[in-house]
Order: structure tokens, then C-alpha cells, then sequence
């Protein structure tokens, strides 16, 4: 495809969301009214997004796959100069992917939505949850795309207002609480971030990603790259998150409504990794280097905590909210990504980069599913849900039963399923970490990992015990539920067709990643 | 020795002379106006500030000055810049647009005002006007005397317009407290500036510089003491601590009309002026105000969201006194460029992120108080919790005060907002502040919280109204509506096309 049309699908990737939401507030044109106001306007969502992801598929299908390393479909142009900021746009193997998990995901979302509205103790019409489901996603997009360190910035505050007024008008029990927290936290990592991206900005002479990522931080002291990574890495790592700067995460993700929860874990965490990646790893190897163990250890205290936390959660009369528990997941499953990440060598990077994506896929279907089973039993609360011998959820829902089964087990990393190559590959990073890093620590940190994954199977073992196993006629009390809708099937099918898909042929992906992240660190060793 | 009449280019000087000018006229023409027709006078004021808007034109190239010193011994050699009084350069032009343009919006607004609660008409529009005459000398003002002379023009009036809503004790209480403050502040900056002069032997901002560089060492104290009390002054105009006091009370107490003009042109003055003093005349003494400027801009922004943060939204005008700590607030994150600019090399570069972030701040901050009045319309009381629901009601209105609101905060889709602050946090960090952006950076997440949560407010279900109790919505007045659409016009383009304002951050204006 020529590099004109390319240019132009990434800029309408970004832009047509915004000019949706914008339509989204007005009037329906007249054809277009539908039942109601709310149905044509939650149409007008899935239309959108869906007309958003075809661009993007089209992207990937015009993206050069041979020459992934290469920056594709770049637009540079001017837009204040007086700051030097300039829309630079493009896509390479490490943000494609991004790119269209983001898109794949907002888009069933919309679906979903659309077949079941949300809802919310006065929340008002469909509109405004549609406008601010396709600035989320322009935000999100944005993000990825985007090539100039203040526009990153942009981009990455652009998601705050959505989610919050998701979280707060349309979430569950505590919402406006878990809403001021998220937004309170990530923001004040975003600013702290954007003093570190001036930093850069003003010492390296240029805000241009691509420019900073050439020198490889030639241009910056020693001393001005761990100041950049410290105030970076601290606003990346909140928003990703890493322990102990979690705490807003559980919370908003219990309060969220189902699609702000899919879309909080399955793309908004990414954009913090995303960002090391991106941004830290190439414009400030040394300080990377500096901080790496650090961020290493934190990442394996992530991912033994939540996986503790999780064990602690799906104990009987622990009164664990399994929103909650698979919030406190992503913790873990983070961890790995950031334990990949600080490895700084291409393997665990690339698991980075797939762990991330398989995090989205995976948690995001199992954010659904609990949705759905919220709705079906009117509580997420682990005990309420199992009683005393289970939710038998395999006799009343077979197919939902199933699905979540697959979700869990897709969680835990087994070989065959996406959730395992990320995982694997990061631990392969960590057990030969790149050249200066102390070995010794980095095995240690690999083995607390794998120590993780073994309490991630135990506890994800035991909510499908307690969910989907049990006696069925203890549950006469709960009114007999419809098993999987069609438009369930629709919205979730593509999520386990993908995980199988990428854990049977992952070089799919890392074919992709891996000569970008292998530029990205300076020729890779 | 050349001739001792001085010629004077009335171009130059033509945005406060109009001003003066129509205010004068405004007054005789009060005199002569049966009641009837006194809405006459509104329409004049506010065409003469578009006629004084429209008079910066021809002055776009920067390049004019007037009361120029004339004769031997006075710099006029060759190659050498003149000493004038008045110079319309870049940085002139841009602080009169924003005056005017300021001037104009709190004129809209009070078109309504003046009207409903029976202000004396003449009278308010002399006054507004003369203030704004005054705050549009002052950036052109190149000698203590002009500056300190222009600073009371644009003050005095403002303690009237404070206390003009006759039989009302708060606001009479209100301008007492403006006028008490503000008239030993100005005090001390004339001591100040008296030392200055008996330091140095000059009135002149390029002539202070030069003196105080080469002062004679018994005069030393004297300069200093000279140099810090002058400062005073201008900082209690941008109400930075400790001299904010006044702040809420007399927003409160003020028509709400001239709130928003004194939280915009009032702030403007008072920046201005300080920018003047430091960095025109006192450059030498960089190593004494720029670090006091730096604590001063600390604690002003704190002092101002920390307290901003402790409004309870059920009380009375609580929504007035959140703009009115918010802009405190704001003030400080004024002061963070100047504050840097006795860091740098190249102070005239770092002063214009402050004129950037002034140029944003007025537009959303009239913005909101144009809501603000909407509002007051038909809930006299203000309070924050009037607002809940404003969408239901007024959508555009809401949805207007929200964008306004986020500006302020600097947050999308308030995009200009959010590149006006990472101007002042880039001229922070340029000139090695860490610790002030780090400070600034906690200050912004404070603001947040009170700015989102208002917002919110405005998003939230309305409470069942009593039965018939707004049966019809009221009318809007024309110009309530025009203030709100411009300000609103003008930060969505400046969202859109942030070099519209931004540029003023990275060339040198002075």
C-alpha cells in the first residue's frame, strides 16, 4: 500500500473516534434515529469502533512485515513550534499490535454495550457513555501512536476524564471513591512524568521519540538520565501498575462497569509499559541500567503479592469479590511484564511486549465473563456466588462455565494458550539478564516469579472449583439464567480465538516486535 | 540642546488614551442622558474598548516608543537605544491586547449587571473604563514614576467599582479591606521606589539597571532595601502571599462582573509590573528576587489551592470564593517563569511562558465567571451545589464551564490549558527549578481535585425541583451569551492551535 493511504488510515485511526464523540453528542441525523435516542447512539458506538477497527486491520494488512523495525505510515508535521512539539505519527512491530488489541477491545466493548446497556444508580442517557468511550479510545490510540514525547503526554492524560466519569457514573458500590483515587493517583504520576519528559526534552534538544531514540541517550549526562528515568519511570509505573504504587488499581477496577474494566485493564495498564519500552529503554539506556534491579524487584514483589492477595481472596469466607481478584491478577501479570522489561535484553523484552498483549486478550475476556456472571447472579462476592459447595456454574451455564474455565486456565500460563509465551520468555530474559546486571539478583527475581505462577495456578484453580463446580440443587434459590447470549458469543469469541491463536504460533507476534526491540536497544545483545 | 517640546507619537499611545478618553466621555455624556437611556452609556464603553482593541493594529510591528529623554548627556548617541517612558514593543502589545480584551468580556458581563441590580450606570462604566486605562498604560510604562502612576490609575477606580453596590455592607466591608490593603502596599512601593532613585539618580527602568550595577557602595543598603520594597507592591496586585488576604472577600463582595475583572486584570497589572521591575530594571539583583520569587511563587499556589480545596460547596457564593482561591492559585504558577528568569540567561524568553499562561488564564477564567453569572441569574446564592445538574438545564452552558474548568486545571480536552502549563513547568526545569516543578506538580493535582469535582457537579442528576418552581427557563442576555460563546470560541481554537499563545513563550518579548 502506498505510504500516502498508510498515513492516512493511522491518521484516521486517531481521529475518527474524537469526531465520533463530538457526533455522538449531537442529534441523530434523520434514517439514523433508530427505536430510541439511547439505541441509536449506542449503534452510533459500535459503528464507530467497528469502522475504527477495520482501519486498523487494514494498517496491519498494509504494514510491511518485513521491515517491522521501520518506523511505517509516519506523518511529521508542525504544530507548535514555539515548544517544538509536531504531530508525529507512525507504527512500528512494538505499537501495531498495541494499536490493534486496543481498537479489537474498545470494539467489543461498543458491542457489548449496545446489547446491554449500561447501567448505573442515575446515570444519565447512552450518549454521554458512548462520547466518552470513543475519547477513551482515541486517547488510547493516541498513545500508541504517536511519536513526540509531549504529545505521548497528551495522549496519555486524555484517557483520565473518560475513565473517571466511567467509573464514576456508571460503576458499582463505591464508585466515586475508586474514581477520585484513580484519577488522583495517575495523575500525579502523569505530572511527575511530564517534569522527566521536559527534562529529556530540554537536554536532548528535542521532544521527537524517534530523534531520542537514535542518539541512545548520547546527548543526555549520566546524571540527567536517572533523574528521567526516576521521574518517567515513576508516572509509567503507576499507571501499569507496579507494586506498591497498585493501590488505586483493585479498587477502580472493582467499581468500574464491565467494558470501563475490560478496557482499564486491557488497555490503559499497556500504556505504561508501553511507555518504558517506547520511551525509557531506548532515550535513557543508562539510567535504565541503573534502575533495572530495582524495577526487577518491585516487579517480583508484584507478582508474589498479587498472587497472594488473590490466594487470600478466593479462600471460603474471605468474602472475595472475584473482580476484585482478577484485578489484583493483572498485578501479578504485570509484574512479568515489568520483570522482562528490566532484564533489558531482547528476549525478555519481546516477552514483555507479548506478555502484554496476551494480558489484554486474556484479562480482558475474563473482566467480561465476570460481568456476565454479575449480572446473571446479581453479586460478584466469591461466597455469595459459591455458597457452600459451589456455584455449579458447569450444571446451570455449561458454555459460561467453559469460558471461564478457558479464561483461568489461559491466566495461569498453560503452554498452548497466549498467557504462557510472555511469562516464559520474560523468566528466560531474567535468568540471563544483560551485560553489568548482577546475575545472581536476576535469578533470584526468576525464581520468585516462577514461585508466582505456581500460586497463580492455585488460586485461579480454585475460583474454577468454587464457580464452576458444586452441587446444583443447593442454588434453587437463584432463578434459573440463560447460558451464553449470541451476542456474548460475539463478543467474546474473538478474544479466545486470539489466545489460542497467539499461544499456538506466537511468532506471529514476535516476528513483529523483535527487530523493533532489538533497534530499540541499540542493536540488541 | 534640542528642543525641550517633546513630540509625541499619539499612535503609540493611542490604547489608554482611547480608553481615558471614552471614560471622560461616558461621564459628561451621564449628566445629559435622561434615565431612560442611560443602557446608552453600557454600548458606549464597551464600543470605545473595541475601538482601543482595534488601535493596537497598526502597532503590530512593535517597533514605536514616545517620551523619549531629548537632548545632551541622555543616551541618544549613535547606536544607542533611546531612554523612553513609553514604548510599545512586542511585549506592550500582547499585555494590552490582554487587558483590553479582558476589560471588554467583564464589560459584557456587566451589560446585564449594571441593568438588574441597579448599579449607577455613569458612574460604574467611568470607573471600569479608567481602570482599564490604567492597566493598559502600565505595560508600557518604562519609568518608576509612569509604572507606580499607572499601577494607582488602574487601582484606585477598582476599590470604588469594589464597593459600588450602594447599601450593601459586604461589599462596602470588601473595598474598605481592598483599599486598606492595596493603599499601604502601594506605599511601600513608593518608599521603595524613592530609594531606588536616590540610589541610582534615575526613574528610568534601563537607567535603574545600569545604576544599580555600579552602585556606589555606601549606597548599597539602600539600593537593596530599594529593590525589595518595590517588589511589594506588585506582589500584593497578583495577590501572592502573604498579601492574598483580601482575595475572596472582595471577590465576594464585588458585582460579580468585577470579580472576573479584577481576577484577570487586576492579576494582569500586577504581573506586568512585577515583570517590569525585576527584569527590566533590577537584572542585577537577579540572585535576590529570583529566588524570593521562586518561595513567594510556592507558597501562593499552595496557599491558594489548599485553600481553594477547603470550600465547602453548600456555602453561600462558595462558587465565586473557589474562582477566587483558584486564582490565587493560578497566580503563583504566574510567578513560576519570572521566578526562572532570575535563573536563566535569557530572561526576556522565560517571561513569556508567563504571558502565554496569562493569555490562556484570562480566556477560560472570564469563561467560567460568565457561567458564573449565568448561574446567579437564577440561583442568587452561588453556591457550588447550585450547579448540580446544569447539564439537564443548559447543556451548552454546562458543557462550556467544564471545558473551562479543565483549561484551568490543564487537563484534555482543555488542551490549551495543559500546554499553557507545561510552558511554565518547561521554563521551571530549563532554568534548573526542580524543586519549584515538583512543588507546582503537587499544586496541579490539588487544583484538580476541586476542579473535577465541580465538574462532576455539573454532570450529576438534578434534584427534584418543587413543583412550578422553574417552569420556563429565563432569558439569556445577549451579551451574557456573547462573553460565554468568545471565551468559549477562544480557548476551544486555542485548544485546537496552542502556537496562537504559545509562541509568546519562546521569543523574547522584552
Amino acid at each position: 500500500m502506498s505510504h500516502t493511504v498508510m498515513q492516512s488510515l493511522l491518521a484516521a485511526i486517531v481521529v475518527l473516534p474524537l469526531v465520533g464523540a463530538v457526533a455522538a453528542l449531537l442529534p441523530a441525523p434523520p434514517g439514523l434515529k433508530g427505536r430510541d435516542p439511547g439505541q441509536a447512539v449506542l449503534r452510533h458506538g459500535v459503528t464507530v469502533t467497528g469502522a475504527v477497527l477495520a482501519l486498523t486491520v487494514a494498517l496491519a494488512a498494509g504494514f510491511d512485515h518485513d521491515h517491522p523495525a521501520r518506523m511505517q505510515a509516519t506523518t511529521d508535521l508542525s504544530w507548535i513550534p514555539a515548544l517544538h512539539i509536531r504531530i508525529h505519527l507512525g507504527v512500528d512491530g512494538i505499537s501495531l499490535p498495541l494499536l490493534l488489541l486496543t481498537a479489537l477491545l474498545t470494539f467489543l466493548g461498543a458491542l457489548y454495550s449496545y446489547f446491554r446497556p449500561p447501567t448505573g444508580p442515575g446515570a444519565p442517557s447512552p450518549k454521554a457513555y458512548v462520547a466518552l468511550l470513543l475519547v477513551l479510545e482515541a486517547g488510547s490510540l493516541a498513545s500508541f501512536a504517536v511519536l513526540d514525547l509531549v504529545l505521548f503526554f497528551l495522549a496519555f492524560e486524555t484517557v483520565l476524564i473518560p475513565m473517571y466519569f466511567l467509573i464514576a457514573r456508571w460503576g458499582g458500590e463505591d464508585r466515586e471513591r475508586s474514581a477520585w483515587r484513580f484519577v488522583l493517583y495517575t495523575l500525579l504520576g502523569s505530572v511527575v512524568m511530564l517534569l522527566g519528559l521536559l527534562l529529556v526534552g530540554i537536554k536532548g534538544g528535542t521532544f521527537d521519540m524517534v530523534a531520542l531514540a537514535t542518539d541512545n541517550g548520547a546527548g543526555l549526562s549520566h546524571s540527567t538520565q536517572l533523574l528521567a528515568v526516576l521521574a518517567i519511570g515513576t508516572g509509567l509505573a503507576v499507571k501499569a501498575p507496579m507494586w506498591p504504587l497498585h493501590t488505586w488499581l483493585p479498587d477502580a477496577h472493582t467499581a468500574a462497569p464491565t467494558v470501563g474494566s475490560v478496557l482499564l485493564a486491557g488497555v490503559l495498564l499497556k500504556m505504561g509499559t508501553y511507555g518504558f519500552v517506547r520511551i525509557l529503554l531506548p532515550v535513557a539506556p543508562d539510567g535504565m541500567h541503573a534502575f533495572a534491579p530495582y524495577l526487577a524487584a518491585f516487579a517480583a514483589v508484584g507478582i508474589i503479592y498479587g498472587s497472594l492477595v488473590c490466594l487470600a481472596l478466593a479462600r471460603k469466607g474471605a468474602r472475595g469479590d472475584l473482580k476484585r481478584l482478577i484485578a489484583y491478577s493483572s498485578v501479578g501479570h504485570m509484574g512479568f511484564v515489568l520483570l522482562g522489561i528490566a532484564t533489558l535484553t531482547p528476549t525478555g523484552v519481546n516477552g514483555a511486549l507479548f506478555a502484554n498483549v496476551a494480558h489484554g486478550l486474556i484479562t480482558g475476556l475474563l473482566f467480561f465473563l465476570v460481568g456476565a456472571l454479575k449480572d446473571r447472579y446479581g453479586t460478584s462476592d466469591l461466597d455469595s456466588l459459591s455458597g457452600t459447595t459451589g456455584a455449579a456454574l458447569y450444571g446451570r451455564a455449561p458454555r459460561l462455565g467453559g469460558l471461564l474455565a478457558f479464561g483461568a486456565v489461559a491466566s495461569l500460563g498453560l503452554p498452548g494458550l497466549a498467557g504462557f509465551w510472555g511469562e516464559m520468555l520474560a523468566m528466560f530474559g531474567a535468568f540471563r539478564p544483560a551485560d553489568g546486571l548482577s546475575r545472581p539478583a536476576f535469578v533470584t527475581f526468576m525464581a520468585l516469579a516462577g514461585l508466582g505462577t505456581l500460586l497463580t495456578a492455585a488460586y485461579l484453580l480454585v475460583v474454577v472449583r468454587r464457580v464452576c463446580m458444586g452441587e446444583q440443587k443447593e442454588h434453587n434459590a437463584v432463578p434459573a439464567f440463560a447460558d451464553v447470549q449470541a451476542y456474548e458469543f460475539a463478543a467474546w469469541s474473538p478474544l479466545v480465538a486470539l489466545t489460542v491463536v497467539a499461544g499456538l504460533w506466537p511468532a506471529v507476534l514476535l516476528g513483529l516486535t523483535d527487530p523493533a526491540v532489538q533497534q530499540l536497544l541499540g542493536g540488541g545483545n | 540642546m534640542g528642543s525641550l517640546a517633546q513630540s509625541v507619537d499619539w499612535l503609540a499611545i493611542a490604547p489608554p488614551t482611547v480608553t481615558a478618553v471614552v471614560a471622560l466621555a461616558v461621564l459628561v455624556a451621564d449628566l445629559f442622558l435622561p434615565e431612560a437611556r442611560k443602557p446608552l452609556l453600557g454600548a458606549m464603553a464597551v464600543g470605545g474598548l473595541v475601538l482601543a482593541g482595534l488601535s493596537l493594529l497598526p502597532l503590530h510591528d512593535g517597533d514605536r516608543s514616545t517620551f523619549c529623554l531629548t537632548g545632551p548627556g541622555t543616551g541618544m548617541g549613535a547606536g544607542a537605544h533611546a531612554t523612553c517612558s513609553y514604548a510599545a514593543d512586542h511585549f506592550t502589545l500582547v499585555i494590552q491586547l490582554l487587558v483590553l480584551g479582558g476589560a471588554l468580556l467583564a464589560a459584557l458581563l456587566s451589560l446585564s449587571t449594571v441593568a438588574d441590580t441597579a448599579l449607577p450606570a455613569g458612574e460604574f462604566w467611568f470607573l471600569l473604563l479608567s481602570s482599564a486605562a490604567g492597566a493598559a498604560l502600565l505595560p508600557a510604562s518604562r519609568d518608576l514614576a509612569t509604572l507606580v502612576v499607572a499601577l494607582e490609575v488602574a487601582s484606585l477606580p477598582a476599590f470604588a467599582l469594589v464597593g459600588l453596590r450602594r447599601g450593601d455592607r459586604r461589599s462596602s466591608e470588601a473595598a474598605l479591606k481592598f483599599f486598606l490593603s492595596s493603599v499601604t502596599a502601594t506605599a511601600v512601593t513608593l518608599l521603595g521606589a524613592s530609594f531606588v532613585y536616590a540610589a541610582t539618580g534615575t526613574l528610568h527602568l534601563t537607567r535603574i539597571a545600569d545604576g544599580l550595577a555600579h552602585t556606589d557602595p555606601r549606597l548599597t543598603v539602600l539600593a537593596e532595601a530599594g529593590v525589595a520594597l518595590t517588589l511589594v507592591g506588585f506582589a500584593f496586585k497578583t495577590a501572592a502571599v502573604p498579601f492574598h488576604f483580601w482575595v475572596p472577600d472582595t471577590y465576594v463582595g464585588a458585582p460579580l462582573p468585577v470579580a472576573a475583572y479584577l481576577s484577570v486584570v487586576g492579576k494582569a497589572v500586577g504581573f506586568t509590573g512585577l515583570i517590569l521591575v525585576t527584569v527590566v530594571a533590577f537584572p542585577s539583583y537577579a540572585d535576590v528576587w529570583g529566588p524570593a520569587l521562586a518561595v513567594l511563587a510556592a507558597l501562593t499556589m499552595t496557599a491558594g489551592n489548599v485553600a481553594a480545596l477547603r470550600q465547602r460547596p453548600d456555602r453561600r457564593s462558595s462558587a465565586v470564593r473557589l474562582l477566587a482561591w483558584s486564582s490565587v492559585g493560578q497566580a503563583g504558577y504566574l510567578l513560576v517563569p519570572i521566578a526562572a528568569a532570575g535563573y536563566t540567561d535569557d530572561p526576556a524568553r522565560a517571561i513569556g511562558s508567563t504571558v502565554a499562561y496569562a493569555l490562556m488564564y484570562a480566556a477560560v477564567n472570564l469563561g467560567a465567571f460568565a457561567v458564573a453569572a449565568l448561574v446567579a441569574r437564577t440561583k442568587p446564592h452561588n453556591r457550588i451545589t447550585d450547579y448540580r445538574g446544569l447539564y439537564a438545564r443548559r447543556p451548552l452552558a454546562a458543557l462550556a464551564l467544564g471545558f473551562f474548568l479543565l483549561c484551568l486545571a490543564g487537563l484534555p480536552p482543555g488542551v490549551i490549558g495543559l500546554f499553557a502549563k507545561v510552558t511554565v513547568f518547561s521554563a521551571a526545569v530549563d532554568a534548573g527549578l526542580g524543586w519549584l516543578a515538583v512543588v507546582m506538580a503537587v499544586n496541579v493535582v490539588i487544583a484538580l481535585y476541586y476542579y473535577l469535582h465541580w465538574t462532576a457537579i455539573l454532570f450529576r442528576v438534578p434534584e427534584a425541583e418543587p413543583a412550578g418552581a422553574e417552569a420556563e427557563p429565563v432569558r439569556v442576555p445577549a451579551p451574557l451569551t456573547a462573553a460565554i460563546a468568545v471565551t468559549a470560541v477562544a480557548g476551544v481554537a486555542l485548544s485546537g492551535a496552542p502556537e496562537l499563545v504559545l509562541r509568546f513563550a519562546s521569543k523574547a518579548l522584552l
